[in-house]
């Protein structure tokens, strides 16, 4: 058991790896001349190589490589051009708005999707089943961005029942001192409850269509376990035994399922991340896909490649959690 | 009322009925077709998956014939007749530089069909040979091909293709290179599957034995396997391929102004989403039309060929 887990760790270690040379390597092919960018196109010839030396770009590809790997061991992404900070620091400031949209979003996934789920599975073949399968379909195939705008014009412009975009009204901007980041936990951590629900209202519209996207997965899945478990002996028995259906249903067979559901719902919630990216963007979330699409359109290169490195150690952070959790929790993985 | 039909259609089957669904085909081409015909017959009693069917053959035809079909020229401009609602005249309106929006949709067909089209020729290429190489020569070859198959799977699909476009440069090209250089892990880890359950198997082995090479194998013997299983994915991906290629135009990445690409056009009418909302609208169902058209049909293809699947 333990000798699997760090075999799993080792193997991520080495995936994490090839992230950081996947980013490496996209910042070398880059038409932007990084020595350029710093100091202009009328520095003079001695200036130029001067910094290209110190930045380390006469060096061999590989020893570059090295150096790039301990300035991220060391937490170092960069500075960004167009906000003249730390990378690491920027992306570190925006995180937690992407973390509390998805939170909610992958809430909500799950608190529709699993029941869906089991709907469908123990009405298998039904109207109900066809509907929830088409639904889906039609999550499946549908541009979240233009969902996003949809839900504005309908439930913002016609029905004024969300307030417009953003992460709070411009009034309240600014009251809450930034503790955690995630401006509805920090509100009710200044007790200022107008805040509160001002961003929560806020946070209503943009997470639930977030959330719809991962509700076709979560409700494919929990039907897909559900009718497994269904075919089972000990369910006939527990039926044999007289407990009513719910029970059955709800208790003894979601038991069962409930440890790959949780692995299905950390992999969602990965996905959930990388959806954020356009959500954010129609929402002018202020989250970290709106800082990556942001720093992508000024050609902000070392910004967009630590966005990136960091989204892609979370995805493959939660990959190992669900792994982890898979392993630990169910007996039959041991 | 159905058995009725059927007995009525056997026993007016015209001979090449016959021929397609004979139990002791004479050559490998009629056992083929055969096949084809029953798989078409269990497809054809799914109607959603016709539906989907229908959906991209339409989408091919307007491509193809969009200048027959537009009533107006897709860059055509007529400041006179900004962001008009849909109507007589413009059936769908027009946008903020008065070009009719019917006939840049009905040209932006072309962009997507031809977007899903390159993917479809290199991405599910480049993951067969991969596949079929690391699992039919196994050992470290294996090893290495699927650590690195692993390394791109780990990462968010579109924020890698973010990167890549941001590395390459925007536009639809290098959306299209983004697009195929993050989808093909899913196809090698299939082909190598496939590989695997055949790899053993006595036809393999007599074919090494009559002195043929492994790149002879795993072309001629092990690659056409594949095939059944990648067509039913690379169906069901194309939505996936539509909506992150329609994401990166809507960003500004992909396709640039003023083609008429439907995420970008997306883009183009969000400023003005709250009065004229067609704008936006517009483009957006045909993005969805389409895509769901490609889940429909890879969720029909699937239960034909594959039935193994869920």
């Amino acid at each position: 058991m333990v000798k699997r887990c760090l075999g799993l760790i080792a193997s991520v270690a080495v995936t994490l790896l090839g992230l950081l040379l996947v980013t490496f390597l996209i910042g070398r092919v880059v038409p932007i001349d990084p020595v350029l960018a710093i100091v202009g196109d009328r520095a003079n010839a001695d200036t130029y190589s001067r910094l290209r030396m110190e930045l380390g770009l006469d060096l061999p590809l590989w020893r570059q490589f090295l150096r790039y790997l301990a300035a991220v061991a060391q937490g170092d992404l960069g500075q960004s051009v167009l906000t003249s900070r730390p990378v690491l620091e920027d992306v570190l400031r925006v995180f937690p708005a992407t973390l509390e949209l998805a939170t909610v979003a992958v809430v909500i996934g799950a608190a529709l999707g699993v029941p869906a789920g089991v709907l469908a599975a123990t009405h298998r073949g039904s109207l109900a089943d066809h509907a929830i399968r088409l639904l889906g379909l039609v999550g499946h195939s549908v541009p979240i961005f233009w969902l996003g705008l949809m839900g504005l014009l309908l439930f913002y412009a016609k029905l004024d029942w969300v307030p417009g975009p953003g992460r709070v009204d411009i009034v309240y901007e600014g009251l809450v001192e930034a503790r955690t980041g995630i401006l509805t936990l920090d509100a009710l951590l200044a007790g200022e409850t107008d805040v509160f629900w001002n961003a929560l209202h806020h946070l209503a519209l943009p997470s639930v269509i977030l959330g719809l996207y991962s509700v076709a997965y979560i409700a494919r899945m929990t039907r897909s376990f559900m009718l497994d478990q269904l075919r089972q002996e000990y369910i006939t028995t527990a039926r044999v035994k007289g407990l009513s259906e719910a029970r059955v249903v709800w208790r003894h067979a979601l038991g069962n399922i409930a440890v790959p559901l949780i692995t299905v719902i950390a992999l969602s919630y990965a996905h959930l991340l990388e959806g954020s990216v356009l959500t954010e963007t129609v929402f002018a979330w202020p989250g970290l896909g709106q800082y990556i699409t942001n720093s992508l359109l000024s050609a902000d290169m070392n910004a967009v490649l630590g966005g990136t490195l960091v989204v892609g150690s979370v995805f493959i952070g939660l990959n190992l959690l669900s792994d982890l959790l898979y392993r630990l929790l169910d007996p039959r993985a041991r | 009322m159905r058995d009725k039909a059927a007995v009525t259609m056997s026993d007016a089957s015209p001979p090449w009925r016959a021929w397609l669904t004979t139990d002791t085909p004479q050559s490998r081409l009629q056992a083929r077709l055969g096949r084809a015909w029953t798989g078409w017959r269990t497809f054809r009693r799914n109607r959603l998956a016709m539906a989907g069917l229908l959906i991209v053959l339409a989408l091919v035809v307007v491509a193809a014939l969009a200048p027959l079909l537009a009533p107006h020229h897709p860059y055509e401009q007529d400041l006179a007749n900004r962001l008009l609602a849909p109507g007589p005249g413009h059936w769908l309106g027009t946008d903020s530089f008065g070009r009719d929006i019917l006939s840049r949709l009905l040209y932006g067909a072309r962009l997507t069909l031809m977007i899903v089209a390159l993917v479809a020729v290199t991405a599910p290429v480049v993951g067969l040979l991969i596949g079929t190489v690391a699992g039919y020569l196994g050992g470290w070859t294996d090893a290495a091909l699927m650590r690195v198959t692993d390394i791109f799977l780990a990462f968010p699909k579109l924020i890698l293709a973010l990167a890549f476009v941001a590395a390459l440069g925007p536009g639809i090209e290098n959306a299209v290179i983004a697009i195929a250089i993050t989808s093909w892990p899913p196809y090698a880890r299939i082909a190598r599957a496939e590989t695997l359950t055949v790899r053993h198997a006595d036809f393999i082995s007599a074919a090494r034995l009559q002195g043929a090479s492994s790149l002879r194998i795993i072309l001629g013997h092990i690659m056409p396997l594949c095939v059944a299983s990648l067509v039913v994915r690379v169906t069901l991906d194309m939505a996936g391929v539509i909506l992150t290629a329609a994401g990166l135009g809507f960003l500004g990445l992909g396709a640039q102004p003023p083609l008429p690409e439907w995420g970008a056009m997306i883009a183009a009418g969000r400023q003005n989403v709250l009065e004229q909302w067609w704008v936006a609208a517009m483009p957006g169902f045909a993005i969805f039309i389409v895509s769901l058209g490609f889940n429909l049909l890879g969720d029909g293809l699937r239960d034909v060929l594959d039935p193994k699947g869920d």
